[in-house]
């Protein structure tokens, strides 16, 4: 098991080394220079402020320069917000996005499964339907407009919840909601898929035919085995729920990663670009290696495999 | 299927409690709201000088040196001063300075007494502070892209360029409270310059004790403006307190200023419909809906919007067909239907409420609107366009932004354009910013879609953008007799100014009788205002607002 995390890890290193080599030249390709002001410099006053960030050096050894700060763990200065270290900024606001994106998809897993055990139990009833039909809605309606209604109805409206900002808990209830709408649809659906198929397996008639009683097959046999294909689709579901808050943190008016990303884009903040993605890329990366650890703990017979590797 | 039912009770019991829990923060959260709203009301009622406002991006910089965009220009305004602030009429008033300069004989040298100012952390502000952070700006290392503010300033471009130590800039500590200012050539329009962010003094003590932190948080800064910076959660929100050490603190009657960075309009809106903020800024959609509220306001602002006509295009290279295209569409419908938002339709560079002549007047007065729609003139001078330039039929390239707002820009002015010159065929090509840029700046477009907002306050900041060769000159106009003014206006009428400004009024003229642009409209902002919020002063340039003279009634 050991063994099998190192290498883990190392293959880990190896796929970011290689995305930040690839965003780097990519990155390099947008035009433009990543001041702020460009349009209303001259080309010589561009050369001078160029020469300060080293942008003027030829891209291998730029790329050089920043691999090896990099490997020191230093993420340089951003140029939009003057002089301000990336790290920082990426600290600072990862809080925010974290605790968001964690809310949702708990509180979306929970009432996900708890849905698709519903309908898988009471398959073809109208509980089943039901389920479903808030699966089809979680999926097709985008959360932004999901969001922008919740504001207004619950905000503005009836004045229940505060509109926007970010002071506290009950600042992030609308915010989790409108995240986690798309997780439940999908975990709903999947449950129900899985545990359809499970119910219908050897083993499960066999438990029925030893008199173990139905609570019993379903808590114990049944919704375990049903949860290994569920747990693949966290990962994607996550991914899914930092993109999607960069629409939800703009709404909302939270102070998180996603806005700062797309914003570091359009400016050609090269520093905050890089910065962004190593980390958006080392938290997915990270996120697959857990799914694959849970596998294990879910079944046994994944953990065994590769520990024998 | 007893055993059924039971395992059904648990997940209903299950379900229930977790929705029990959601109830009850629901019904917390309402009482919060409740108990907040209660407070909005107390708080009226005895009138606490707290203003709550909303800002559209984090503050970029705190930096006066580095900073480059209206949010860090409208919190500085507030928080710093230089040696004269924009009044409450926008004239320069002084600041830092205790009495008017005495001006040498030749206009390039100005000799400041400062006042008896301090720093938020009680230190003097000196002469020194200002020619610190002056050298600053200007030297190579420091990388500061408004450096060529101070390219009025004696050595100043010499110094950005390398060519020159940043101790030669013309900028002197006489005394402690003595300021010595060496011109390049004796501008008329330095006084409002000084009031400017990039002329802001900095406290060289407290600068390098504060090392790379200077002014990244609310500690590590210092103030000698009306307000302090006193908390600064970045992306989420900041805060300003009056400033007990500023020497004119008995004129401020806000106590605090709140705000929030928010960055959608439609969540802006919502919060002041829930009291948490008390300006909100509109777009198109939300003008028409609140349009008679009896709170809602509209403000010029001073950035002219236009369309480069590139004369690298052969058909474009053609007067008569650049003038055909400048009359061609509606520019008042376009800015009621298409912006809706305050803005006015253009049809000058120069802006309208930015600059007064000598005489008092307005230059837009004087001037007044060259070149309204005409279809019938606009269909004639295309028709001798196409003999003069031998063409029939042509298709040009909108260069534009990739934003929804342009796309809809963009695609009045195809509809406008084509249905008005017979044989026109316009593409648009919409670019992300910088790419828009770049295309723009290596001359690859026909006509691109372009603005621009004052470095200073005189005409010369928006005349001087078209000389032959000027970097800003993207569409390689040139006609000598504009040249000969403009150069006229930056030498020798400096010396007479009723001169200098008919020179800029007919610089004007010329420009637009050439059709060099085809000028699209003047920004304008629609807004929201609580009616007990007084006395916010909107400047044309620099900061947007000045928040010294306002308060709540």
């Amino acid at each position: 098991m050991l063994r099998y995390t190192l290498q883990r890890i190392v293959y880990m290193l190896i796929t970011l080394f290689i995305i930040a080599t690839l965003t780097f030249f990519l990155m390099k390709l947008l035009p433009g220079s990543p001041l702020k002001s460009q349009d209303k410099l001259t080309p010589e006053q561009v050369t001078i402020i160029n020469e300060k960030y080293g942008l003027n050096d030829p891209l291998p050894v730029q790329y050089v320069h920043y691999i090896a700060n990099l490997a020191k763990g230093d993420l340089g200065l951003s140029f939009q917000y003057d002089n301000r270290p990336v790290s920082e900024m990426i600290a600072g606001r990862i809080g925010p996005s974290a605790q968001l994106g964690l809310q949702a998809l708990i509180i979306g897993s929970i009432v996900g499964l708890i849905l698709g055990i519903i309908a898988a139990i009471k398959h073809n009833t109208f509980f089943d339907y039901g389920a479903t039909f808030l699966a089809v809605l979680g999926i097709s309606i985008p959360s932004f407009v999901f969001a922008g209604f919740m504001q207004f109805v619950l905000g503005v409206k009836l004045q229940l919840l505060p509109v926007a900002l970010w002071e506290g808990f009950i600042y992030t209830i609308m915010p989790t909601i409108a995240l986690s709408g798309f997780v439940i649809a999908n975990i709903s659906r999947f449950m129900r898929t899985e545990l359809l198929e499970v119910m219908a397996s050897d083993y499960i008639m066999l438990a029925k035919a030893k008199g173990i009683s139905q609570s019993g097959i379903i808590i114990k046999h049944a919704i375990r085995n049903a949860l290994i294909p569920v747990i693949t689709i966290i990962g994607p579901l996550a991914v899914n729920i930092m993109t999607g808050s960069l629409v939800i943190e703009r709404i909302f008016a939270i102070p998180g990663l996603g806005e700062q990303f797309v914003k570091s884009i359009n400016m050609n903040d090269y520093t905050v670009i890089m910065g962004t993605t190593i980390f958006y890329s080392a938290l997915f990366v990270f996120i697959i290696f857990v799914v694959d650890i849970l596998y294990g703990v879910v079944d046994p017979r994944i953990r065994l495999a590769g520990g024998k590797k | 299927m007893n055993k059924k039912f039971s395992f059904l009770l648990v997940l209903v019991l299950a379900l229930s409690t977790f929705l029990a829990a959601c109830s009850g923060g629901g019904e917390k959260a309402g009482s919060d709201t409740k108990k907040g709203s209660s407070e909005g009301k107390s708080a009226d009622a005895k009138k606490e000088q707290v203003l709550n406002l909303i800002a559209t991006s984090e503050i970029p910089s705190m930096d006066s040196t580095l900073a480059t965009d209206s949010v860090s220009f409208n919190v500085m305004n507030n928080v710093y001063e230089g040696l004269y602030r924009l009044g409450q009429d926008n004239e320069p008033t002084l600041g830092m300075a205790a009495e008017e300069p005495k001006v040498s004989e030749d206009g390039k040298t100005y000799t400041f007494k400062l006042r008896d100012a301090k720093w938020s952390n009680g230190d003097a502000v000196t002469a020194n502070d200002f020619v610190f952070s002056w050298r600053r700006a200007v030297d190579p290392a420091t990388a500061a892209e408004y450096a060529y503010m101070l390219y009025d300033v004696k050595g100043a471009e010499e110094i950005n360029s390398g060519k020159a130590k940043p101790d030669t800039l013309g900028i002197k500590a006489i005394d402690e409270k003595t300021l010595e200012i060496t011109l390049k050539n004796n501008i008329p329009y330095f006084k409002s310059l000084l009031s400017f962010a990039t002329f802001y003094p900095q406290n060289e003590k407290f600068f390098k004790e504060q090392g790379k932190n200077y002014a990244l948080e609310a500690n590590t800064g210092v103030y000698n403006g009306p307000f302090t910076l006193s908390d600064w959660k970045h992306e989420q929100s900041f805060q300003l307190k009056k400033n007990p050490t500023y020497w004119d603190n008995a004129a401020v009657k806000l106590e605090t200023i709140n705000f929030n960075i928010v960055k959608d309009t439609a969540t802006a809106v919502n919060l002041y419909e829930t009291k948490k903020a008390d300006r909100a800024a509109l777009n198109a959609e939300f003008v028409d809906k609140y349009k008679s509220d009896k709170n809602f306001g509209t403000s010029p602002d001073t950035s002219v919007y236009f369309l480069r006509l590139n004369e690298k295009n052969k058909v474009l290279a053609n007067r008569d067909a650049r003038k055909a295209l400048d009359l061609a569409w509606d520019k008042k419908s376009f800015v009621d239907v298409i912006l809706n938002n305050g803005s006015k339709p253009a049809y000058y560079l120069v802006p309208d409420k930015f600059a007064v002549g000598p005489d008092g007047k307005d230059f837009r007065e004087t001037n007044g609107d060259l070149g309204k729609l005409d279809v019938e003139e606009a269909k004639k001078l295309w028709a001798k366009a196409k003999k003069e330039a031998k063409f029939d039929k042509v298709t040009l390239e909108m260069l534009n932004y990739d934003d929804d707002n342009s796309a809809k820009i963009s695609q009045y002015l195809k509809e406008q354009l084509e249905s008005n010159l017979e044989g026109l065929t316009v593409n648009i090509k919409p670019q992300p910013f910088k790419q828009k840029l770049d295309l723009e700046s290596k001359g690859n477009y026909d006509f691109s879609f372009a603005g621009w907002g004052p470095d200073y306050q005189d005409p010369m900041t928006f005349i001087d953008m078209f000389v032959t060769d000027g970097a800003h000159n993207q569409m390689g106009y040139s006609n000598p007799k504009y040249d000969k003014l403009v150069a006229d206006a930056k030498g020798p009428l400096l010396s007479d100014l009723d001169a200098r400004w008919k020179a800029l009024l007919e610089a004007e003229k010329i420009l637009m009788d050439d059709a060099a642009i085809s000028p699209m409209y003047q920004r304008g902002t629609a807004f929201l205002q609580r009616e007990y919020v007084k006395g916010i002063v909107e400047h044309p340039f620099g900061g947007d607002f000045g928040y010294k003279w306002a308060h709540i009634e």
